[in-house]
């Protein structure tokens, strides 16, 4: 009963992790670790085994959530821009980013790169990046992703002083193989028994590994996959559900629990994309670099930031609709996250074909009252359960 | 009584014609002309590919902006809300979109289904969620041609050559689809006169050096934009600048000016609010303010500080355009770069910068823009909010007096210089 005590005590500490701004991990990380460097990347994805192998620390930066007031941010990107972008701005204007050493952005979203350069100009003394990750599976895709990430090495190489082997970048891979496995079991797990894990757990379990280091990570996940069949739960009387275009900003977490709380078993969302971010394990033969554009180019998950010529976003999420056996979508959007609310569009078109009930919500990082979601959320149930 | 704020020559009227013509053009190609079409956007296009096979641009854009300043985007934009689209997504594709459902069209003629929807992507996401949805709506065939974002302060050879390997993956896609060969010696003759265009786009740019300026580098650029964008790399276009060039120099050289007394000179950042062209500039006339020089004027490409396409290396010259030589594939502190030279050697009072919400790739940070521009270089702003085609969100008073304030402090500051000098 103590071993299961402990472990049900796991997801709060997990959580601790997730919400701690003065990023603690990461400092403890740094004492471990004197000469090494953190590299924060923002969502959603990033190669993060080039930066290990580079015995670096990548940690993924998902703003601040609702623990951090806006206070200079809003001066620097004005109205009718995304909540993530600000915290992010307000963690760097606060000190919060301080045991960061460089900062990664991608080709997500014309709000993000901007931020990218706007803290470029502001943090001279951090290295700051765009990687352009390609929105193409031309045949050239490969190739010029591949030099992308060659130029990145180069960058990370000067920073830390520590050259990038091929074997060092072949044991990364595997590493990170392995944690994606890991992630897609407990996904595989939550959409089969839904009651052993409620996806808060499930949530801040993938979640902490955007600060954790990855060997400690897939402890983690092992340790916690072997404790979770064992759980005397129940099962629920909820609808199935499948949660899309929370990608990049995240909901709070008190958001989560009440979706479940008020009967829906969320059995798929696109919330850790990064955690999963490929369909198969990346090479780990051959040519490393290459090996890890390759999967970039043809092996991502569908992503509301990527376009992946001949396959429609929308068939994607058909496809999870249909692997979970979903009764429901909802489409929990932040506001202002454009990509996602094109997505919506056309995601919706798609769901109404397949006839199946949709809600759309919208949310902040900041958002302290839930009253009016979960009415809405509540009555989207019922409607269902007494159809 | 408003002062006159407009120069209004031959080429005018002469654009308004070339326009009409490309518009008739895409309405003979949807009554069943052999005319192939092809969709692209205006920020870094390669028009001068489409040459090669005699097709036409058909850029949404234009469509869009033609509607707003007629005072006929809102009915597009309620009709893209219904079907699902957000408050929040650019009001541009919201209009498109709009107009495709309802079959609405800028000049109340028809368009063509396009034979390719090629989403010349160049730094704008939106772009390439925008012509996603035009192939979805229309049923068009789609090649999102990627193009490297600018990340350092010149494109590598790696980014040419993916560009280019791109280029010639389009031009095999589009001998396929229109049953044309690639006519390699037209494409080459069309990067000749885009070369043309653009020396002499860039030499009516520096002519707004002069003061008084012999036209405004905001509101009249978009009279000349139109041509720049359609008929850049074709005999026609070539012709249409030289003239322009011509009446604008001969205006300079007489020292005309918009305004009888030029007072204020001003650089704007971002793009107009179309739905509202009109009282906006006016809010400008009062002041006797002209624009210098504009950003928005060089998202289709940045021509002025002397980027040419080159006739010798086409495929070269094309992909440099699009990567490196359009405001909008370049990052961010090119772009307060890009500002900043043009109030030094264009000897600008101030910086409008012009936030739409519609435009996240120009709206996203101006405020740290504007923080540069006052903090570090001591150079007035001002920073004012709406969008370029929603008409919801202008208003008009708030506007006005913003820009009335801001000349009134400028003008206050250039009376105590000269007092105290």
């Amino acid at each position: 009963m103590t071993c299961m005590t402990d472990f049900e005590r796991t997801f709060d500490r997990l959580n601790d992790v997730i919400q701690d701004i003065s990023l603690g991990s990461v400092r403890r990380w740094k004492e471990q670790h004197p000469a090494g460097k953190a590299i924060a990347f923002f969502p959603v994805y990033a190669p993060v085994e080039i930066v290990h192998a580079a015995g670096m620390l990548p940690v993924l930066m998902s703003g601040a959530g609702d623990r951090l007031d806006i206070q200079h941010a809003d001066s620097r990107f004005g109205s009718f821009i995304c909540s993530i972008v600000k915290t992010t701005l307000e963690m760097a204007m606060t000190g919060h980013l301080e045991p960061l050493d460089a900062f990664l952005f991608s080709s997500i979203c014309d709000s993000a790169r901007n931020l990218c350069y706007v803290l470029k100009r502001n943090f001279p003394q951090m290295y700051v990046d765009f990687l352009h990750l390609p929105h193409s599976t031309s045949g050239s895709s490969v190739d010029f992703l591949a030099e992308e990430y060659r130029r990145l090495m180069v960058e990370l190489e000067k920073l830390g002083g520590v050259i990038v082997r091929e074997e060092a970048l072949h044991k990364s891979i595997a590493l990170y193989n392995e944690q994606r496995r890991l992630v897609r079991l407990v996904y595989e797990l939550r959409a089969r028994s839904p009651h052993l894990l409620r996806a808060w757990e499930s949530y801040v379990l993938v979640r902490s590994g955007n600060f954790l280091p990855v060997e400690e990570h897939i402890d983690i996940l092992r340790h916690a996959l072997e404790s979770v069949s064992s759980r005397d739960a129940k099962k629920r009387d909820s609808i199935r559900v499948v949660i899309e275009g929370s990608f990049c900003e995240q909901p709070p977490l008190e958001l989560i629990r009440m979706l479940e709380n008020a009967g829906c078993d969320v059995v798929e969302d696109d919330l850790t994309l990064a955690q999963r971010w490929f369909t198969r394990n990346v090479a780990v033969n051959g040519d490393p670099v290459r090996a890890l554009a390759e999967s970039y180019v043809h092996h991502s998950v569908y992503s509301s930031v990527r376009h992946d010529t001949g396959h429609p976003r929308s068939d994607g999420l058909a496809d999870k609709i249909r692997r979970t056996q979903a009764e429901a979508v909802i489409f929990l959007i932040a506001k202002f996250c454009e990509p996602a609310y094109f997505d919506y569009v056309l995601f919706k078109k798609k769901v109404d074909e397949m006839g199946l009930p949709h809600l759309l919500l919208e949310f902040e990082e900041k958002l302290f009252t839930f009253d009016r979601i979960r009415t809405e959320v509540e009555t989207f149930v019922e409607s269902l359960v007494f159809d | 009584m408003a002062q006159v704020s407009e120069y209004r020559g031959s080429i005018h009227q002469q654009q308004k014609d070339m326009m009409l013509d490309w518009y008739q053009k895409l309405d003979d190609a949807a009554g069943g002309a052999d005319q192939p079409t092809v969709s692209m956007m205006i920020s870094g296009n390669c028009v001068e590919l489409l040459e090669g096979f005699g097709a036409a641009p058909m850029y949404p854009e234009v469509n869009a902006l033609q509607l707003a300043i007629r005072h006929q985007s809102l009915e597009p934009i309620l009709a893209a809300e219904e079907l699902g689209y957000a408050a929040d997504n650019c009001a541009y594709v919201k209009a498109d979109i709009g107009c495709m459902l309802k079959g609405i069209t800028p000049t109340g003629g028809r368009l063509p289904k396009p034979t390719l929807v090629l989403c010349n992507f160049v730094g704008c996401n939106t772009y390439v969620k925008w012509f996603e949805h035009v192939a979805e709506f229309t049923g068009a065939p789609l090649y999102v041609l990627d193009v490297p974002f600018l990340r350092g302060e010149e494109p590598s050879q790696a980014d040419v050559e993916y560009v280019v390997r791109q280029l010639k993956e389009v031009v095999e896609l589009l001998e396929r689809l229109t049953g044309r060969k690639f006519d390699f010696d037209r494409f080459r003759q069309a990067v000749a006169y885009s070369s043309e265009v653009e020396d002499l786009w860039s030499k009516i740019k520096h002519l707004s050096k002069h003061s008084p300026s012999p036209f405004d580098a905001y509101f009249d650029a978009i009279t000349l934009m139109g041509p720049l964008y359609v008929y850049r790399a074709s005999e026609r276009g070539a012709e249409f600048f030289r003239s322009a060039y011509e009446e604008l120099r001969a205006k300079r050289d007489a020292n005309e000016g918009i305004y009888d007394r030029e007072k204020f000179r001003v650089v704007v950042e971002g793009p107009p609010p179309y739905p509202y062209f009109r009282a906006f500039r006016d809010m400008f006339a009062k002041w006797n303010a002209c624009a210098v020089a504009s950003t928005y004027s060089t998202v289709g490409g940045l021509w002025e500080f002397g980027f040419r396409h080159d006739p010798d290396k086409p495929f070269e010259s094309v992909a440099m355009h699009m990567l490196a030589q359009n405001v909008t594939n370049r990052n961010y502190l090119q772009r307060y770069d890009q500002i900043r030279r043009y109030v030094n050697e264009w000897n600008a009072d101030g910086v409008i910068i012009h936030f739409v919400k519609s435009c996240r790739l120009f709206s996203a940070g101006q405020g740290d823009m504007r923080d540069y521009f006052t903090r570090q270089l001591g150079v007035p702003t001002l920073y004012i909010e709406s969008d370029l085609e929603d008409p919801r969100y202008f208003a008009e008073a708030q506007t006005k007096n913003r820009i009335d304030a801001f000349f009134e402090s400028l003008e206050h500051a250039k009376h105590a210089a000269k007092v105290g000098a």
